[in-house]
């Protein structure tokens, strides 16, 4: 029996994708006896010459994390998707964009300034600017067009199935890899490597379906270890997530703040922990309503942390 | 004039770039090392609530994040004006050590291992983790893997993530550890001390017991001189968690030692238009180009800077290595950068007997890990050595604590200018009269991988060597020549 043609490929992200695959560890071997790799940047010498040479659907699947905010990124997306039967998005990033799709609250010019120009360090007198194509002495130097929007993968190209996490945790990761290689794979378009249920499912926490009547901010009180943090005031992310991850942050007494992903035939994730929040308000004036929503500080980059791209707005005003 | 593109070198989130230019002779008229990518961190953490920044910029990078969440969390201290107690400090601090010994580890055995152990001018297809493997015997590489991931548990413990801790709150840690937790993590803390020194061990056989490999380290091919940076105690001992940074000029001679509050005294970030990544230089000195030497503001933040700035280590074993490492050496500063790979070591084994020490800290099972704030927020600044140099994160915010201001000197970026005039050596030693031979794949390689850089984030945690493509065109754009390594 042949092996299956695995690829992997990460985009615009931290990498963290990649250890989370290797957090295999031993198990990394066994799964490697099973596959054949054909492409994975990181670890083996194949390039984008030798992708680019194989035959339109040569590879069995590719897993391609991270979100798409260059040029590069999008050229290689394309590639993959050509060339694969099957094209995985893993990780948040390309899943729902990630934290790097926060840059959707900003632009490219916005970006750019702030970077190499009103930074406290930067000393950019002379307003240089990396650019696409440079002339220099010697002759032309290239880099990749940034982008003003940061896409997911299924934006850029048809995708086949998602795993969600930032990262995916190591044990949904091995099972994720079993399903391609043993079977078992749900229906197209499916999320794989997580819970079909809200986080909240598998929190440990105690809930008593408290009402609050004020939001408090992390800094702003030790949180009680036993008990449901959205009682406790503060914005827990669980109830708009799709569990799987073994709700690890709530065990280190933190919330939730969304890597998971929206909820099955959730659109919106953000809009979702909206809808959960207002029904855990203790608010019956139109007063109070206004004070507790004002109350939450940054919306955006609370309920769309994970999710901007994703999300219905996808960006602020460019 | 012709043109030699390494194009990628995947490991900067995918992607990076070096384009060397050959004259008419055929030698290195210039290289350009060049980073492709930019995420827009500054920007787009403005508007969000302050107390955030150490689970979004954790996410700078997925290898260290442990490194961002902890310099982070150390800016919220500063944000808020808030004193952790001190079991908040030492758990950090905990945390850190553990991450250090699994970050260390992985580089040594994984991405600089396979060129010392099988060799240099080994064949290129021995040049890996697997053929290591396969010298150092099943046991070593089952042992690489489980002392790695044991640390990794540490930090889950202390962190509740093994990647992308989320512990980290202004004025302590969300989580204190039980009994139960700090025994797991004594025990795990005793067998990475025996591991680090068994790496060293292993280190001294197969790297400094043979007399090419030292003279290797030491030729001029990979010594280049520039000012050093790291952070140190009050007793100018290397500190990963806290201190002051010190800076040395090439002749030791300490240049700067300051509060990192005050690094925008000492530092400066330089844009060129070809690439997407600063340049930090020391600001008193100037930007003076990609060149090294007393004059120009270029140092480097790596383990051999941080121990060249340093006059020892606070731990026993690691202190008889760092002056073993001296004395064998002869010299101090060292400016051999190859030689950042035994300092690494004099770290690893550091950062295992620091992360036993306060394992075994009787004030480490505390419940009392937090200080709530007080006063109102307005601007901090959070630094630490990461694996491959001082990191700075700098937040000011608004009476409310939303972040209105970001600035950060990620720890690689610092050696950005070394890391790109290495290259250049590199090149410059390597291609001759036009002949671009095999062997140059490996040696721009070594130059490179001593600074283990973390746009290399995958890298060195993954077995393979970094993928190199050569290619070598005519004046005109005619593919002449593809240099490719071979599978494996």
């Amino acid at each position: 029996m042949t092996k299956p043609k695995f690829a992997f490929n990460w985009a615009s992200s931290c990498g963290g994708c990649e250890i989370a695959i290797f957090e295999l560890g031993t198990k990394l071997v066994d799964v490697a006896n099973k596959i054949d790799i054909v492409f994975w940047p990181a670890v083996f010498d194949y390039k984008y010459s030798d992708l680019e040479a194989m035959p339109d659907k040569s590879i069995d699947v590719a897993f391609f994390n991270g979100a798409i905010q260059n040029s590069e990124n999008e050229h290689v997306a394309k590639l993959l998707r050509a060339k694969s039967k099957m094209l995985v998005a893993f990780g948040a990033c390309a899943y729902c964009g990630g934290i790097p799709a926060l840059a959707n609250t900003t632009n490219r010019d916005q970006i750019f300034a702030s970077s190499y120009l009103e930074t406290a360090t930067t000393d950019n007198t002379e307003k240089v600017f990396p650019q696409s194509n440079v002339q220099v002495a010697e002759g032309e130097l290239t880099i990749p067009e940034f982008y003003n929007t940061v896409k997911t993968l299924d934006q850029t190209v048809d995708v086949d199935y998602y795993v969600p996490g930032c990262p995916p945790v190591g044990e949904q990761v091995s099972k994720v890899i079993n399903q391609f290689v043993e079977g078992g794979l749900p229906s197209r378009g499916a999320v794989l490597g997580a819970s079909e249920k809200s986080l909240c499912h598998e929190c440990k926490r105690v809930k008593t379906d408290r009402k609050i009547t004020k939001i408090v901010r992390t800094y702003q009180t030790i949180q009680d270890p036993e008990k449901c943090l959205l009682e406790q005031g503060i914005i827990c992310m669980g109830p708009a997530t799709r569990g799987g991850c073994g709700s690890i942050c709530l065990d280190a007494n933190m919330p939730c703040r969304g890597c998971y992903g929206p909820l099955p035939n959730v659109i919106d994730q953000g809009g979702k922990m909206l809808s959960a929040l207002s029904s855990v308000f203790d608010a019956d004036t139109e007063e109070d309503i206004q004070k507790l929503a004002d109350s939450v500080v940054d919306p955006i980059g609370t309920f769309y942390r994970f999710s901007l791209a994703r999300s219905l707005m996808r960006r602020t005003r460019p | 004039m012709k043109t030699v593109t390494i194009n990628p070198i995947t490991r900067l989130e995918g992607h990076g770039k070096i384009s060397i230019f050959l004259n008419d002779e055929g030698n290195v008229e210039n290289a350009y090392f060049q980073v492709p990518e930019l995420r827009g961190f500054e920007k787009f953490c403005e508007g969000r609530p302050v107390e955030e920044m150490p689970d979004i910029t954790s996410r700078i990078c997925g290898v260290c994040p442990e490194a961002h969440h902890i310099a982070s969390t150390k800016a919220l201290d500063g944000v808020f004006h808030v004193e952790p107690p001190p079991a908040a400090k030492k758990l950090r601090e905990l945390l850190y050590s553990a991450f250090f010994v699994a970050d260390h580890i992985t580089h040594f055995y994984v991405l600089a291992g396979p060129d010392f152990v099988m060799g240099p001018t080994a064949p290129k297809a021995e040049r890996n983790i697997l053929s290591v493997i396969a010298k150092v015997g099943l046991e070593v590489g089952g042992s690489v893997i489980k002392h790695r991931s044991d640390a990794l548990d540490a930090i889950a413990m202390i962190g509740g993530k093994r990647i992308h801790p989320s512990c980290g709150v202004p004025g302590g840690v969300s989580k204190s550890i039980d009994e139960d937790e700090r025994v797991k993590i004594e025990t795990i803390a005793e067998s990475e001390v025996e591991f680090a020194k068994f790496t060293m061990k292993l280190f001294d056989d197969i790297v400094l017991n043979n007399k090419d490999y030292v003279s290797l380290i030491t030729s001029e091919t990979y010594a280049t001189e520039t000012y050093y940076m790291g952070t140190v105690d009050d007793q100018n001992r290397v500190n990963f968690y806290d201190g002051k940074i010190r800076v040395v000029d090439p002749e030791g001679k300490e240049f700067a030692k300051y509060a990192p509050v005050d690094y925008q005294q000492h530092i400066a970030e330089h844009v060129e238009p070809w690439t997407y990544l600063k340049y930090p230089y020391l600001k008193k000195i100037g930007w003076k180009g990609l060149i090294g030497g007393k004059n120009s503001g270029i140092y480097r933040a790596t383990p051999l800077a941080r121990l060249n700035v340093a006059e020892g280590m606070t731990t026993p074993v690691a202190q008889a290595e760092y002056r073993r490492m001296y004395e064998t050496l002869g010299r101090k500063p060292i400016h051999a950068t190859l030689a950042t790979h035994w300092a690494r070591l004099v770290e690893l084994v550091y950062a295992a007997e620091r992360m036993l020490e306060l394992s075994r800290d009787p004030e480490i099972t505390s419940p009392n890990v937090r200080t709530i704030p007080t006063s109102i927020p307005d601007e901090g600044v959070g630094a630490v050595e990461a694996p491959r140099g001082t990191l700075i994160h700098h937040y000011k915010t608004d009476e409310k604590g939303i972040v209105k201001g970001v600035n950060l000197i990620v720890a690689t970026t610092n050696n950005h200018a070394a890391i790109s005039m290495s290259i250049k050596q590199a090149a410059q030693g390597l291609i001759k009269k036009g002949d671009v031979s095999d062997g140059i794949l490996n040696m721009v390689e070594m130059a490179f991988r001593a600074y283990d850089p973390c746009f290399a984030c995958a890298t060195h945690t993954l077995p393979g060597q970094m993928p190199l493509d050569v290619k070598i065109y005519s004046k005109n754009g005619l593919l002449l020549q593809t240099l490719r390594r071979p599978e494996f």
